[in-house]
């Protein structure tokens, strides 16, 4: 009898070992199969290809601004006027949500490029075109749920979890940056 | 709910309310198989597989491609370069396709050998005749969608059979190409079709798999199970046997899709549609070739269409014209020849349609077009009246304990 159950138990260790080590290999083939699906939603090589613009700054006079297409995004380049960076720089960082000194976001103090994309849900901020609405620190203004944005683009009021952020890009001279 | 056979709470639960898990345990479990079933009833599920692996690919294929006379060619590129895995997901379609005719032709040729279509499954019969047909449909319309040049042409030549109909049959192109040439508007039709129409497919299929279970699988001995003793529960005995296949179907279809994708294709296709150029030889895909070799066998536009879809129209109604009431040919010692006549006619009809239609390849389409009406309409009605069958076994289970097929299947095994 206890010879015979041992057996028993054996030939049921061997049986879940090759039922387990079955489904594992089964698995393991349908993550294999189910990846590439998956994966073709990703952004495709030529979409990535497309993952830079160049801006000449030039004919951007003081105080103006212009839009410019980055991935599909609009990227928000502004001239800041002398009084702008002033308030910029010398706001207390004590009460922002998401403190960034000027510096960090804007290294050349004159020119201010940020991703103009509301961090709460996604809208584009007004404040861009001369009679734009810019909320109550002068930057920017979200219309879809009231962000209001200072002229470092940092969120000061309303829902948005961070400020708007700043694209990689350089300054290939004074007047043209390349953006990505 | 006392009475339910499963443990788990949520499954008891829900079963209750809808028996969707009994449904699956009798149909999926439990459901009472042939014991004798050989490999050819594996093509079945593999068919089912292959749609299925066609609607995925499909759909992800969809989210890539733009239906479009100036951009669907290039978005086929792109989705061949550019698409993380694109070539993958279009090769495994495109093979996928004939894969899925070499499977369902394996499955027909299985039920004629075997007399599946004998009473009472002429409906199951009918309802797979028809899925063939909105197969053909959807795989023609779905070569269109690359807009290469065999796209393009295939679609006009196809679409201007309906040109052969008396009085109307221009109008009728007119309106199935929404204009007067094969355009825009036929591609974006064509678009629309080839993405609904395998979800017909689906529907026509599960109609299939219904009028399967209501009599259960025909066997290779062709007579009607007597009981449980000729049974065996689908699984895991049958699960097991299908998946087994599933792993040769798909070594086969891998070393399609990774080592020869394009060995079933058109290299034309990898030109751009051209309205003003015809390429030189076109043909259709393999699996139309018989098809299209009786088409131009016969001498007369009208006549060709006609015995062209007659080729499928015979097959509708093959329950009535086989009277012999007698499945199996194993038993029917003609007709079994008869049946490897039919096959090699049919593969010499493929053949034919490759070629070119001039000099001998003309002679040869019309006797072997000839041979295949003769098959269904003479000689399938007649064999009965003058073919001596062999002596059926009792019950199924009767040439297995007796070691062999039949008494004199037996006695020739004797002789070995």
């Amino acid at each position: 009898m206890s010879k015979n159950s041992k057996s028993k138990n054996n030939s049921e260790g061997k049986r879940d070992f090759l039922i387990i080590s079955t489904y594992t290999m089964a698995g393991i083939g349908a993550a294999a199969v189910a990846w590439p699906l998956i994966d073709q939603m990703n952004p495709a090589a030529d979409t990535l290809a497309l993952a830079s613009t160049e801006v000449d700054l030039s004919s951007l006079e003081e105080g103006q601004a212009i839009t410019v297409t980055w991935r599909g995004k609009p990227v928000f380049v502004r001239h800041r006027t002398p009084e702008e960076i002033k308030l910029a720089k010398e706001v207390s960082l004590d009460d922002m949500r998401h403190p960034e000194t000027d510096e960090e976001r804007a290294p050349n103090e004159k020119f201010i490029v940020l991703v103009g994309v509301c961090t709460h849900l996604g809208c584009v901020p007004l404040g861009q075109k001369s009679g734009d609405v810019k909320g109550e620190y002068g930057g920017w203004f979200c219309p879809c749920h009231g962000s209001h944005y200072d002229h470092s683009g940092r969120i000061r009021k309303g829902p948005a979890p961070t400020n708007l952020a700043i694209p990689s890009y350089e300054f290939l001279s004074d007047n043209l940056i390349k953006i990505g | 709910m006392s009475k339910s056979k499963f443990k788990n709470p949520v499954v008891k639960w829900i079963d209750h309310r809808l028996p969707i898990f009994s449904f699956m345990d009798h149909e999926l479990n439990h459901y009472p198989t042939p014991k004798n079933l050989n490999y050819f009833w594996n093509f079945g599920s593999l068919a089912g597989f292959a749609l299925v692996t066609m609607i995925i690919s499909g759909i992800v294929l969809s989210m890539n491609y733009t239906a479009h006379v100036d951009y669907a060619f290039d978005s086929v590129e792109r989705i061949m370069r550019d698409v993380n895995h694109g070539w993958l997901i279009r090769y495994i379609h495109m093979n996928g396709a004939s894969f899925f005719f070499i499977v369902v032709y394996i499955h027909i040729f299985r039920g004629l050998y075997y007399g599946s279509y004998k009473a009472p499954r002429e409906l199951l019969w009918i309802l797979g005749v028809l899925i063939l047909l909105l197969m053909m449909a959807t795989a023609f319309m779905g070569y269109v969608l690359p807009w290469g040049q065999m796209s393009f042409w295939g679609a006009t030549v196809i679409t201007n059979l309906f040109s052969a109909i008396p009085f109307v049959g221009e109008s009728i192109v007119t309106w199935l190409w929404g204009g007067f040439s094969v355009d825009n508007s036929t591609l974006n039709r064509f678009f629309s079709l080839h993405f609904v129409l395998p979800f017909v497919i689906v529907g026509v299929v599960i109609l299939h798999l219904v009028a399967l279970h209501r009599f259960g699988s025909n066997n290779p001995i062709g007579i009607d199970v007597r009981g449980t003793q000729d049974t065996l529960p689908f699984h895991p005995y049958y699960t097991i046997k299908d998946l087994f296949g599933l792993g040769i179907f798909l070594t086969f279809f891998s070393s399609a899709v990774f080592f020869f994708p394009n060995f079933m294709g058109h290299p034309d296709n990898y030109i751009e549609a051209n309205p003003m150029v015809t390429p030189a030889h076109i043909v259709p895909e393999w699996y139309f070739l018989p098809f299209y070799a009786i088409l131009r066998a016969i001498p007369d536009k009208l006549g060709g269409v006609l015995f062209m879809f007659g080729a499928i129209a015979v097959l509708f109604i093959l329950p009535w014209l086989d009277r012999s009431p007698i499945r199996s040919s194993q038993f029917r010692p003609i007709f079994k020849f008869f049946f490897w006549v039919l096959l090699l006619d049919c593969i010499l009809l493929g053949y034919l349609g490759a070629m070119p239609a001039e000099g001998i390849y003309v002679i040869l389409s019309r006797i072997a077009t000839a041979y295949y009406f003769f098959h269904f309409l003479v000689l399938f009605p007649l064999l009965p009246y003058i073919e001596k069958t062999k002596p059926l076994p009792i019950s199924i289970a009767e040439p297995i304990l007796s070691g062999g097929a039949t008494a004199s299947a037996f006695a020739v095994r004797e002789k070995k």
